[in-house]
């Protein structure tokens, strides 16, 4: 689905490249988490996941990217807007603006695609009910909560059926529980429609919960990759300046006082750490 | 300073009734979260505290002054108000004019002044930023900056709305020892936030809002125990507390070694 060779890229007028020499395989229907520091580079990949760099942000760039059989780089930005979605990690960077009510903002982009009528209505509609926006239909986006523009922003993005989904901190503005409810939307629409997901997030304890494969970006470059039990337990995570789950914190600490046994794999979710403990 | 709020009502032009009937004292010095799921009325809660709503029923006293009887202006002199969205408060040219515009709002005085802006710089990491311009600060700088904005007015109170957001662990970190250094100051802290693991470890009284009410006010270890109240609040507890509920261990432990000794004890 995503292909990544040697890609290096350096924003015009950068010191330093921002991402140095990325090879990366994403398989479709994965959920794919990118962790690391601030300024590690996180935001810039997923720009180029989405063809922002190099169609929009100029800059020095070497290697291939290639999403679902297109060269990125090579494809005109509105030919990659079915392929590939990026939802900003601030939601007011996304409101388009020109459109009055969340319901048109919503069916903005699938205008822009020239469908018919009725299949826009039927899959705005459909979106707006996923994030439980059918209530705020006839809101203006601009008078909305930061929670509520940030669902505004997935659902807009998420009505375009792109093939890729790029998701950069969506839950910033987001309580725990709509938090769950927007996690659990995207792992559905992982299971009917296999989409692949790539999510940004500090919230390490989504991320233990809903992908499966992480890989950690440090210095524009990933500093590890796999599957989040493996890479949330491991001691890579602190040497990028990440912090652990408190559930794998907690029981790395119930091992080393001698409590549990020190071979027993370290768990990263609730459920593993009930398990863990029992 | 203390902060008082007696049977305070607010509804929105428009009809939204944010704020039923809140009764709340907060004592000098104390450091206080407020939780919630969103809407459920935290930042109008918030922004009844320095006055930039003011109560449509009820009173609320910030000290002896009476928020009603009183301008913002006049307000943000005893209450620090640092915004969720950095941009909603950032305007000026440089790092260092950012964070003088309000101490000097203040009438204090120019050479007061830049020792307070360095000293707030200092403190939130960014003393070598102090040249640059704001919008040339990656988004969880800026929030940085309107924080060290914040506290080089050297309010009595202080009040976060959602310190933590896109912040990294160290980020985190950092805003925690900013929490700690206030209270050791004796200024009244106040946050609004969704990171509960944040608000369990640095904030020793939390009050629960929910639909505009109070629906608990007591101490961390009590108040993540109470499951059904919480859930019916839209929150989840903090990470060690669905831990112990989860294995049926008794309440009350917040830390990794509160938990590893209740654990000990009882398993």
């Amino acid at each position: 689905m995503v292909y990544l060779k040697n890609l290096t890229y350096r924003y015009p007028r950068g010191e330093s490249d921002v991402l140095h020499d990325i090879n990366l395989t994403i398989q479709e229907g994965q959920f794919f988490a990118l962790i690391g520091p601030n300024g590690a580079g996180k935001s810039t990949l997923c720009y180029v996941l989405t063809g922002f760099v190099p169609h929009f942000y100029k800059g020095k760039l070497s290697g291939t990217v290639t999403i679902n059989g297109r060269d990125v780089f090579d494809t005109p930005l509105p030919e990659l807007a079915g392929v590939t979605g990026l939802v900003f990690a601030t939601p007011f960077n996304q409101i388009s603006g020109a459109r009055f009510t969340v319901r048109e903002e919503i069916a903005f982009g699938l205008e822009n695609f020239a469908l018919p009528r009725e299949e826009i209505i039927d899959r705005t509609e459909k979106v707006m009910k996923l994030f439980n926006l059918t209530d705020l239909a006839e809101r203006p986006p601009t008078a909305l909560s930061g929670g509520q523009q940030q669902r505004l922003a997935l659902a807009s993005i998420i009505v375009m059926r792109p093939r890729l989904l790029v998701l950069d901190e969506p839950t910033s503005q987001l309580d725990p529980v709509s938090t769950h409810e927007v996690f659990s939307a995207l792992d559905s629409l992982i299971n009917q429609e296999h989409l692949t997901v790539v999510l940004v997030s500090h919230k390490l304890e989504w991320v233990a919960a809903f992908a499966d494969r992480v890989a950690i970006l440090d210095q524009g470059q990933i500093a590890a990759d796999g599957p989040p039990e493996e890479i949330l337990t491991s001691a890579e995570l602190t040497i990028h300046g990440l912090t652990p789950t408190q559930f794998t914190a907690v029981s790395l600490m119930a091992q080393r006082t001698g409590l549990i046994d020190s071979k027993k794999a370290l768990p990263v979710t609730l459920d593993q750490a009930v398990q863990f403990f029992k | 300073m203390k902060i008082q709020l007696e049977s305070v009502s607010f509804t929105y032009p428009g009809g939204v009734e944010a704020l039923r009937d809140i009764d709340l004292f907060i004592k000098s010095g104390d450091a206080v979260a407020f939780i919630g799921e969103n809407g459920a009325g935290k930042s109008t809660l918030a922004k009844q505290l320095n006055g930039l709503l003011k109560p449509s029923y009820g009173r609320v006293f910030v000290g002896d002054w009476q928020t009603s009887n009183r301008s913002v202006a006049q307000m943000a002199g005893r209450v620090g108000f640092v915004f969720q969205n950095p941009d909603e408060q950032l305007f000026a040219r440089s790092v260092r004019e950012e964070v003088a515009f309000g101490p000097r709002n203040l009438g204090r005085e120019e050479y007061t002044i830049s020792e307070d802006v360095e000293m707030a710089l200092k403190q939130v990491g960014l003393d070598r930023a102090i040249n640059r311009h704001p919008y040339d600060l990656p988004t969880p700088e800026r929030k940085l900056l309107t924080i060290a904005a914040i506290l080089a007015m050297r309010t009595p109170v202080v009040i976060l709305d959602e310190p933590t957001m896109g912040q990294d662990a160290q980020g985190i970190a950092r805003i925690g020892r900013i929490v700690s250094d206030l209270k050791a100051e004796g200024r009244t802290v106040i946050t609004i936030s969704h990171d509960i693991d944040f608000c369990a470890e640095h904030f020793p009284r939390v009050i629960v809002l929910s639909s505009g009410r109070i629906v608990a006010d007591g101490v961390p270890s009590e108040v993540y125990y109470q499951e059904s109240m919480l859930e019916n609040a839209g929150v989840i507890p903090p990470q060690i507390a669905r831990l112990s509920i989860n294995l049926g261990l008794p309440s009350g432990a917040l830390t990794d070694q509160e938990f590893i000794q209740i654990y000990k004890e009882h398993r």
